[in-house]
């Protein structure tokens, strides 16, 4: 279905074009809303921060935060570069080469996704550790006895932080610089080639330049999760600004102070955010159409296709293999917890609240991504650009600038009930389902709205336009034009944040119902009394629900490519 | 243009489907009791469930080990919870500072529960003590008696290991120590634990017995709780030689008590349920609850507790 006409050279049209139609303004005000509720949390962080003083200030910012940042800032430079290494180098493999395996790892490089950080640092700690297989296989082998004949890195470290969180999170750049590799790289890297470069320097010169956006969003993802990670770095003893923010809060009692933290920090990652885009304002990335997306049929020499082979395996094997193994060992000693309705409760609830957050989610990236491209105002861009913040916040300080409005909410219509018709309503939303769906739209927006506004820039406006000028009333020009070609990049939101949503955890637990268990709460209830090993099932169903839309996943996208 | 798949089609309803259901999840399933609780649902259960059957009174619970205070306090008057129960004293406390909780006068708490194990304004109570003890390895230590004091010596130096000291448990034994001997020498004690540590402080309880059954270190601090669910987990027959690796060394202070981590429960302060509430406070502190909370795994409870500080029998249990 070519709705493009092919051999169209598109370039990123200003958006100063306006395509608004009758009507559009109360599109604007729909969306302008929708940017708002996703704001809320935000304005009542901020209020939090600015209603109290902190007495901890100066201890903090002489003793904690200095040595917080340093290792923050560490931890972020090793993900971006572990994650990028990975990524990068495994999309550009696939989608270069042919060489044995080829069609299994470019799917199966996306695994790790399904893979919760926390889970995978319980795993690997298990795997590496003294009485774990590793080492007993190492001892066995040399004779040792204690730990303290040999040495052995100790995962419980930055470096190991940065191991395990790049094994699990570099699929978000696999996903995006795959998708530059298999459309515009294609063409570039042939012509490159044609001209005489070798596939090194078309791979540095060309490729990687030209991923480098497709790399900035990739990366960034992983380093946001990076940021908000708690359960992972605290197992892990890695004291970053996060664990600083929690500390402050938990063993301080000052959840101003925790609060204000969290807001510098958010303040930093903007700054980051708007440096990254200063760096490549100059940049013109202009969206040339492979008119099939074939990966690169190049033979690899044996050698070269076993080094290929193996360097698209090891990722798989840290951020996926080990994990399940574990789990895996564990949990079939504890077959008999599949006959326990709690846990197949906690799967139901899983699935519903992640397939509801992604929808709703989802729609709203929409409505926003297509607002902006509507009207190109410049207020809702700026509003967007905050909405995807959710992502950096760790994840129980936002639940706390749901709780607030949200209760308040609750509160205010109780009284005026109360008021009026003298029947108390209580509590309607606060610590129900739709408080933790709140929270997981909130938090995985960026995923939603980020693969829909990328998607988006690849449609031309010219598209609106025809459709406009054929007489289509904007409405209809949505239906019939923008949400067919849309579909694909749709389900790919959906499904990243399906996957997000199913293994969200601190925001649940702050705001979850009554005996209402998800997996991920039910495996942290076994693992905060020290009973990993009882999550185990728990943990390993988390991953098998991320699976399925994970595999999906990478189908869509590639279908996405397709069309381009 | 491609038609619609019928699964393609169906594939929205079906999810709205399910987003009305996880929107009916209701507010609160209102109990008879409703419990917020920072202890895991798993080790109060067994009691909740004797305290049904006993009174035919139902009872919910909610997990939330972080911003338990901060939901219910932004709940305000409409808040469902009934009673709040916590680990440790700091979390105990921190409800009350945060103002949600009210005092409760029954004669039945104060008859069960000694004195310096309830609030003196009678805001809180606490249920249940496990000693924050030494684990020491059987190898490799030859000592059976440790005090706290003493883990600052030099002569544990590169031997010591423990989880963060901004866990709570930790933060409570400091505190400890700073009424015993003051502020300053608390600093000189916890400088000194620093010096002697194997490793950074990681992991939890469970893992500072591993490190010892590993060799990374001779002694380390716990929770005597964690060693019984080491000794009693059937299915991981690894983490009984981890516990037999250790053995349980019930340390004093120089003054001859023993440190412990209480848990606790509160009345929340616009409960619902107020009079149901007091009851199960009152079941919790009684023989039958208590037993219940001794049993499974060598949690010291509270009425077992310390009539002798430095228990022998638990020490013989282990």
């Amino acid at each position: 279905m070519s709705v493009i006409p092919s051999g169209h050279h598109r370039r990123l049209i200003p958006w100063r074009i306006d395509l608004r139609g009758r009507g559009d303004d109360g599109y604007l005000a729909v969306a302008f809303a929708l940017a708002a509720i996703v704001a809320m949390p935000f304005a009542a962080l901020v209020w939090l921060a600015a209603s109290g003083t902190s007495s901890n200030w100066a201890h903090l910012a002489t003793t904690i935060l200095p040595e917080a940042a340093r290792v923050t800032l560490q931890l972020m430079l090793g993900v971006a570069v572990l994650t990028g290494t990975f990524g990068v180098v495994t999309a550009w493999l696939v989608a270069t080469f042919d060489f044995p395996g080829r069609r299994l790892f470019s799917w199966a490089l996306v695994l790790p996704l399904a893979v919760p950080t926390y889970i995978a640092a319980y795993c690997f700690v298990e795997f590496l550790h003294f009485a774990g297989p590793v080492q007993s296989a190492i001892r066995a082998v040399f004779g040792f006895q204690s730990s303290r004949d040999y040495w052995f890195p100790d995962v419980r470290s930055l470096w190991g932080a940065i191991l395990i969180l790049s094994s699990v999170l570099y699929p978000y750049v696999y996903l995006t610089v795959r998708m530059v590799f298999l459309m515009q790289g294609r063409k570039a890297a042939d012509v490159a080639r044609t001209l005489g470069a070798s596939q090194a320097s078309v791979f540095l010169k060309v490729l990687f330049p030209l991923a480098r956006p497709a790399i900035a969003i990739g990366v960034s993802l992983a380093l946001m999760e990076s940021i908000n990670d708690i359960g992972a770095v605290e197992f892990l003893g890695v004291r970053t600004l996060t664990f600083a923010v929690y500390s402050t809060w938990l063993n301080r009692g000052d959840l101003y102070g925790a609060t204000q933290i969290a807001l510098l920090m958010l303040a930093v990652i903007v700054l980051l955010v708007m440096v990254e885009r200063f760096a490549r304002r100059k940049q013109r990335f202009t969206l040339g159409r492979a008119d099939r997306p074939q990966p690169g049929s190049q033979q690899l020499s044996r050698g070269k296709a076993v080094l290929a082979c193996a360097a698209c395996a090891l990722p798989i094997l840290l951020g996926f293999a080990i994990p399940l193994l574990v789990l895996g060992d564990y949990a079939l000693r504890r077959l008999d917890q599949l006959a326990d309705q709690q846990l197949w409760r906690a799967l139901f609830h899983t699935v519903t609240l992640a397939g509801t957050t992604g929808l709703v989610t989802v729609l709203a990236g929409f409505m926003l991504a297509y607002g902006v491209r509507l009207t190109g105002s410049k207020r809702l861009k700026f509003m967007t650009r905050l909405a995807v913040l959710g992502y950096a916040v760790p994840g129980t300080v936002l639940a706390i600038g749901i709780l607030i409005p949200l209760a308040g909410l609750d509160n205010w219509v109780d009284a005026r009930m109360r008021a009026g018709f003298d029947v108390s309503t209580g509590l309607l939303l606060t610590g129900s389902g739709f408080a933790i769906v709140y929270a997981g739209f909130v938090r995985f927006m960026a995923m939603g709205h980020g693969s829909l506004e990328s998607a988006f820039t690849k449609l031309s406006p010219h598209l609106d336009m025809a459709a406009r000028t054929l007489g289509r009333s904007p409405g209809a020009t949505l239906f019939e034009v923008i949400l067919p070609l849309m579909r694909p990049a749709l389900l790919t939101a959906f499904l990243l944040v399906f996957v997000e949503a199913s293994k969200e955890l601190s925001a649940t637990i702050l705001l979850r119902p009554f005996d209402f268990e998800t997996l991920a709460t039910f495996v942290y209830s076994q693992t905060s009394r020290s009973a990993f090993e009882d999550g185990s099932v728990a943990a390993l169903l988390i991953v098998l629900v991320g699976i399925l839309p994970v595999a999906i996943l990478n189908r869509s996208i590639l279908a996405e490519t397709a069309r381009g | 243009m491609k038609r619609l798949s019928t699964a393609r089609t169906t594939l929205p309803f079906a999810l709205s489907a399910l987003f009305s259901a996880a929107m009916a999840a209701p507010a609160a399933q209102a109990a008879d009791v409703n419990i917020y609780t920072s202890r895991q649902p798993e080790l109060i259960q067994p009691v909740l469930d004797a305290f049904s059957e006993e009174t035919g009174l139902t009872t919910a619970t909610i997990f939330i080990d972080k911003g338990l205070e901060e939901r219910i306090k932004a709940e305000g008057a409409n808040s469902p919870a009934d009673l709040i129960m916590t680990v440790d004293i700091g979390r105990l406390d921190a409800a009350k500072q945060a103002g949600v909780v009210q005092p409760v006068d029954s004669a039945v708490l104060t008859k069960n529960i000694p004195e310096h194990f309830r609030d003196s304004e009678k805001e809180w109570f606490a249920l249940t003590a496990r000693g924050r003890v030494v684990y020491a390895s059987k190898e490799r230590v030859d000592a059976d008696a440790i005090n706290y004091e003493e883990l600052a010596d030099p002569k544990w130096k590169g031997r010591l290991c423990t989880r963060s000291g901004q866990h709570q448990y930790n933060i409570a034994l400091i505190a400890a120590y700073i009424a015993h001997h003051g502020e300053e020498a608390a600093r000189e004690w916890v400088t000194g634990l620093r010096d002697n540590l194997a490793r950074s402080p990681e992991g939890g309880d469970r893992d500072q017995a591993k490190a010892i059954f590993a060799g990374e270190c001779d002694v380390a601090i716990g929770n005597t709780y964690y060693v019984g669910q080491m000794m009693t987990n059937e299915k991981e027959p690894a983490q009984k030689e981890w516990a037999n690796a250790i053995k349980v060394i019930m340390p004093t202070f120089d003054n001859g008590l023993t440190h412990v981590n209480v848990s606790g429960v509160s009345l929340a302060k616009n409960a619902p349920n107020e009079e149901n509430a007091i009851k199960l406070m009152e079941f919790l502190s009684s023989d039958t609850a208590q037993k219940i909370y001794a049993e499974p795994q060598l949690r010291v409870s509270r009425r077992a507790r310390y009539r002798d500080v430095g228990s022998r029998q638990i020490v013989r249990r282990t």
